[in-house]
């Protein structure tokens, strides 16, 4: 069991977890805009969360804290 | 350390070297340049027998930002070049005053412009004193007349320095860093990084980060960095203006000249007066903050006619005279260049024009 | 649930201002992360340089100076040869090193100056919008080479890390890239292996990252990591230049 928290206020949508994520569980949310308005990613199917980091070693931006 | 006999002769390049060590200056970073290379020499062998560090840098400009690295780490320590290297230098300075890093410069000058002559000059005056590198920034402008004084202004160039975090630069000449003269030497001066807080020093895991930094993109916090360095400037000008006034009193001329020059009118003076004529002195010591009233109190006294402002240039610090005196009274202007000095005759000439206007005695 | 990725305790909790995608902030994160799983941390002094990361000591939690453009590698010896047990580092893009600051950077690798220098190399004028740095491709569009890198007037690409290895000062040099997790942990080990350099006192050590400018570039976060593979690649292998067999680690 894992999960990945986004601090979405950080996020500037650059897209590169999405790019990484071996699951393909990680997507922009086209449906919300952040502070800095940009439509900031998150993971919807958390229960496929395999805890790899990836997407949090691949941030940019310190968005991204990952629990397993 | 080791003490030096209470008097002795020293070149006045060495005794700019000595004088910054007996300071607690232990890092040195320079560049080879005519004619004041003996200070890198005597830092190379000393510095060892001290623990200290000298470093020859691959240009000017990474020795005065060795300058400031080693400033900004809480170190005494200075750099020394003449006229071109400190052009060089310049890009530091502004780098150095915006981030309020306390350091020592000696620029022992030459003539320009461009490579010049290796020959002694004043033509740096306006570079000392009002600039050089970009922005409203001010150094401390030191100007010494004897190898004495070159020995003791380098001492208190650092306390200055590190008082009000600014550079200091000591404005001297060849003929100065060349010649010979006897020195006493002064106790040497407990100087460590302590009460430097602001230094970058590893935070040791006990406080915030330290930053030393001259960039504000913020124009709000820009503008008040930048009142900041002017109340500094101002505090520095209301308590550190220094000069030698001589004979002002009752003087018919009075003339203005720093470092090597103020040494030829000294012997003007006592010529002038064998003649009758009454001439004052007033000899900057420190050129920046400029001693003003000084000035301007002379020009007040009703017995002077006129000031006579005698430089190694085509008349620089005559502008700040000027400035001073407010057109109370005229001022004249006598200057020579490419490392020619003026001779006794050729002043006592321009006294005399001012004094005995007719001719007469 | 225990924490497997967290924020580094080696920057401090502030937004960086970098571009969407620009792979500067995974460099911060490296550095910052080697300097606290080494202890480092509280003894480590950095210097910014000018350019994207012109305000990168508002990031790092350590102490830090700020130098003009190109002179880092000076400031830096300044700051280690006042405390030699300090941990000093240089982080700077190829318009400060490769350019303006070449001097400083061959001579402080010449002296074996005990300092440790990021280099990170996106072949272009970041923060000035654009332009062509010594380190752009031949052929590669910029805002002063609107037609293309032009070989015949505007010279080629310094490869700066096989230049710096020739040199017996420069101990340890490495290329590596961050456009995948692979490649993360290789840089990340990398700069671990600088730092390690450093505090064994052997002399110059020196990491380049090829890096990323998407909005340079006119690509995507993700297309530029493609072409940091590809084009940046063929002109800048990855490998160790000097030093692959030190051993450093404690």
């Amino acid at each position: 069991m894992a999960r990945v928290e986004f601090r979405e206020d950080r996020c500037k949508g650059c897209g590169l977890c999405v790019e990484v994520c071996p699951k393909h569980i990680v997507a922009m949310r086209c449906d919300v805009l952040n502070a800095k308005g940009f439509h900031p990613a998150g993971v919807e199917a958390m229960d496929q969360c395999i805890g790899c980091a990836f997407c949090a070693i691949m941030c940019p931006d310190e968005v991204i804290q990952v629990e397993k | 350390m080791d003490r030096l006999p209470d008097r002795v002769l020293m070149k006045g390049n060495e005794a700019i070297a000595e004088a910054a060590i007996r300071a607690g200056c232990r890092h040195y970073f320079g560049y080879p340049i005519t004619p004041q290379t003996e200070i890198a020499h005597y830092m190379a062998k000393r510095m060892k027998s001290v623990g200290g560090v000298f470093l020859q840098a691959e240009s000017e400009v990474a020795a005065i930002n060795m300058v400031y690295g080693a400033a900004g780490a809480g170190a005494r320590v200075m750099t020394t070049s003449s006229s071109p290297g400190i052009s060089l230098k310049q890009e530091g300075f502004s780098y150095i005053a915006g981030a309020e890093l306390p350091c020592v410069v000696v620029n022992v000058a030459r003539c320009g412009p461009g490579l010049g002559g290796i020959l002694p000059a004043q033509g740096d005056y306006f570079q000392a004193t009002k600039g050089g590198g970009h922005g409203d920034y001010r150094n401390a402008v030191l100007a010494p007349a004897s190898v004495q004084e070159l020995y003791q202004l380098t001492v208190e160039a650092f306390d200055l320095a590190d008082r009000y975090r600014v550079l200091v630069l000591i404005l001297a000449d060849g003929t100065l860093g060349q010649m010979m003269e006897p020195v006493s030497h002064l106790e040497p001066k407990d100087a460590t990084a302590a009460g430097k807080p602001w230094a970058t020093v590893g935070t040791g895991g006990k406080r915030f980060h330290n930053t030393i930094t001259s960039i504000y993109i913020d124009p709000e916090r820009l503008e008040a960095h930048n009142l900041h360095l002017q109340a500094k400037y101002a505090k520095i000008a209301r308590n550190e203006v220094r000069c030698e006034s001589v004979g002002v009193e009752g003087a018919e001329v009075v003339v203005t000249a720093f470092g090597t020059t103020a040494r030829i009118v000294r012997n003007v003076i006592r010529q002038a007066a064998e003649e009758g004529i009454k001439v004052g002195l007033i000899r900057p010591i420190t050129l920046w903050p400029f001693p003003s009233e000084a000035v301007a109190a002379a020009a007040a006294h009703p017995s002077v006619k006129a000031l006579l402002s005698v430089e190694l240039n085509a008349g620089q610090m005559v502008e700040d005279v000027r400035l001073a005196v407010n057109g109370a009274k005229p001022v004249q202007f006598h200057g020579r260049m490419g490392g020619m000095l003026p001779t006794q005759r050729e002043i006592l000439e321009r006294i005399r024009a001012i004094a005995r206007p007719e001719g007469g005695t | 649930m225990a924490l497997v990725y967290q924020r580094t305790c080696g920057l401090l909790d502030v937004p960086f201002h970098y571009c969407p995608g620009c792979t500067h902030g995974i460099v911060h994160k490296l550095v910052a992360e080697v300097l606290c799983e080494l202890g480092l941390l509280d003894g480590a002094i950095g210097v910014s340089s000018v350019g994207c990361t012109y305000n990168n000591y508002e990031y790092f939690a350590c102490d830090m100076q700020q130098a003009a453009h190109g002179r880092a590698p000076a400031v830096a010896t300044g700051i280690k040869r006042v405390l030699p047990d300090a941990t000093v580092f240089t982080y700077q893009g190829d318009g400060d090193l490769a350019a303006i600051g070449t001097a400083e950077i061959v001579h402080a690798a010449a002296r074996g100056e005990r300092i440790t220098t990021v280099f990170v190399n996106n072949a272009i004028y970041g923060m000035t919008s654009g332009q062509m740095a010594p380190t752009t491709l031949v052929g590669q569009v910029t805002t002063t080479s609107p037609y293309g890198r032009d070989a015949a007037t505007q010279g080629f690409p310094i490869n700066v890390s096989e230049m710096l290895a020739t040199l017996r000062g420069a101990v340890y040099v490495e290329r590596v890239s961050v456009t995948s997790v692979k490649g993360i942990r290789a840089a990340k080990k990398a700069i671990r292996k600088a730092f390690l350099v450093q505090r064994k006192g052997l002399g110059f050590s020196f990491v380049e990252v090829l890096s990323t400018c998407p909005t340079n570039w006119g690509l995507s976060p993700v297309e530029s990591l493609k072409w940091v593979d590809t084009a940046m690649q063929e002109q800048y292998p990855l490998g160790v230049f000097k030093g692959a067999d030190l051993e450093v680690e404690p």
